[in-house]
């Protein structure tokens, strides 16, 4: 590990991703908090993970599954693409992937804010408890499937089954959704909407008019158990 | 959870290369299957008199001496057919104009424990129970020459794990096939395809999407309408990756929830089930790097003429 001025440099060509998990999970909230540089990771799955200290995370080049996943306070900009899971169960802090992201990011995030400025594969968002995320091209299909709280912002297409089953998340879409989940529903922007996507895309760096995206939220029919509609559930 | 792994070069310089920058890939997806592993290799064709037939036994002691000679006392006098084999350890590549339908049965006769692991005029294939990185430097995967080649390393789901297990499975000639994933109806297709004399060599899922692409290729579908029926009648979770002599195919189904990374240069294209095993290869970050779409055919053709 060599330390530039603030700046700490770790080489995953040269180290283990159980040793950069534990430095900056044990040692960065020790020292004024400066940014790490992470080199070579090469497709490694759960770099940066489970961190809580107010810092800024370089990761030069892909990673794999899972990356800045549990991310408390953390800024974490992967600078290339990122595998399964980027930032699954996000708590707090940015988490920021400059390429594409695979399937299933994001998942169960409470809070905090995920931006992809490529596309993301599948199931982007599911069972999203509260964080938000903003994709600055596609979606895959059942995107936000099961999303509880939070938004999820879509500056492309969606594909198939978007907001299955969705609850009190709301997803925002700019380009062609190819079908609507079951439960999901088109609605009306609303000041309150408005806002938000104004927000979301000033912090995500994206500049696009807040009129253009159509809301997607819940219809609220699959909340409950209905004895009338048992047939239904087979 | 399996690994598959396909490379193709593009340019005839890099065919000596194909085994060196595939090796790491394979032996990187042990993580994802450490049971069992195995790999299809496309080299040279032997034009139309002659036919490569791999071989495998079980026993790593195999006296192969003995069934070369055999062969030599089945070809004494006849000096139409020709016979000649490569071996390692328990495998053996024969070379042979013997008609493949009669050498078959011949082999069952003379050399009733070997199992035929594929025929055709390119293909030649390795697959073995154990650790993948072993089962790399028992056939010296990392020597081979050629134009594509694909190769998987099994974690089993279903069926037992035996070498004829492993994948890549063949059916018919120059035509192999992994796949990550899992079937619902393996037994429903094996039905239909038994009821037309197609015979199975195991009770594996992926030995029946095998054999049905098989036969709608021999039923003269194009490969693309041979997966188009497969997409209506295979039903489970599936990333296949297919290899002819003159191709590469990968699919995924309409879930796509079995991973697959594609990553394109110049000089080749490589598939693999996670990024990780691609990393190695040379001007990776330049690479056109992207995850196929589900029920998408995706298809890359040998350039250079054979």
């Amino acid at each position: 590990m060599e330390s530039v001025g603030a700046t700490v440099k770790l080489d995953l060509a040269q180290t283990t991703v159980r040793e950069v998990n534990h430095f900056l999970q044990h040692e960065l909230g020790k020292e004024p908090a400066g940014a790490v540089e992470i080199l070579n990771p090469a497709g490694a799955h759960n770099i940066a993970v489970g961190l809580d200290a107010p810092v800024e995370v370089h990761i030069r080049g892909h990673a794999g599954y899972y990356v800045a996943g549990m991310n408390k306070r953390a800024t974490v900009t992967i600078h290339g693409n990122a595998g399964k899971g980027v930032a699954e169960n996000i708590m707090s802090g940015v988490v920021r992937v400059k390429g594409d992201a695979s399937d299933g990011i994001g998942a169960s995030g409470q809070g905090g804010l995920l931006v992809v400025e490529g596309n993301a594969a599948s199931r982007c968002g599911i069972s999203m408890k509260g964080c938000d995320i903003v994709v600055g091209g596609n979606v895959g299909h059942v995107s936000g499937f099961m999303a509880q709280a939070g938004h999820l912002v879509v500056c492309g297409d969606a594909g198939a089954g978007l907001g299955d089953s969705l609850y009190e998340a709301v997803i925002y879409v700019r380009g062609r959704t190819h079908g609507l989940g079951a439960d999901a529903r088109e609605e009306p922007l609303t000041d309150t909407d408005r806002v938000t996507l104004a927000e979301l895309l000033s912090a995500a760096g994206f500049d696009y008019d807040p009129e253009a995206f159509t809301r997607i939220g819940s219809a609220r029919t699959l909340y409950h158990w209905n004895t009338e509609h048992r047939e239904a559930y087979g | 959870m399996c690994g598959i792994v396909g490379l193709l070069v593009k340019k005839h310089e890099h065919r000596e290369k194909l085994g060196e920058w595939m090796t790491p890939m394979f032996t990187c997806m042990a993580a994802r299957g450490s049971d069992s592993g195995g790999m299809a290799i496309f080299g040279e064709s032997l034009g139309q008199r002659e036919r490569r037939f791999s071989l495998f036994a079980r026993d790593r002691g195999y006296d192969w001496e003995d069934l070369k000679a055999s062969l030599l006392r089945r070809l004494d006098g006849n000096s139409r057919e020709t016979a000649r084999m490569d071996t390692r350890a328990n495998h053996a590549v024969l070379v042979s104009s013997i008609e493949p339908a009669t050498l078959r049965s011949w082999l069952k006769d003379t050399a009733p424990s070997l199992h035929v692991l594929s025929v055709g005029q390119v293909i030649d294939l390795y697959k073995d129970m154990g650790d993948p990185k072993e089962i790399a430097v028992r056939y010296r995967f990392a020597g081979m020459a050629g134009s594509h080649c694909v190769g998987h390393t099994r974690m089993a789901t279903e069926s037992d794990v035996t070498p004829v297990h492993a994948h890549p499975f063949t059916a018919g000639e120059d035509f192999c096939l992994v796949h990550n994933g899992s079937l619902s109806n393996p037994y429903m297709l094996r039905r239909t395809l038994e009821k037309r004399g197609i015979v199975f060599e195991t009770d594996n899922d992926t030995e029946a999407a095998c054999r049905f692409i098989e036969w709608r290729l021999a039923q003269r579908d194009t490969l693309a309408n041979a997966l188009h029926h497969a997409f209506r009648h295979l039903d489970g979770f599936y990333t296949l990756l297919m290899a002819t002599a003159d191709q590469m195919t990968l699919v995924r189904d309409q879930f796509a929830c079995k991973p697959a990374v594609v990553a394109e240069t110049d000089d080749y294209v490589a598939i693999s089930s996670e990024f990780r095993s691609l990393a190695h290869l040379p001007d990776i970050s330049k690479a056109h790097t992207f995850e196929p779409e589900p029920e998408e055919i995706y298809s890359w053709k040998v350039s250079a003429p054979r």
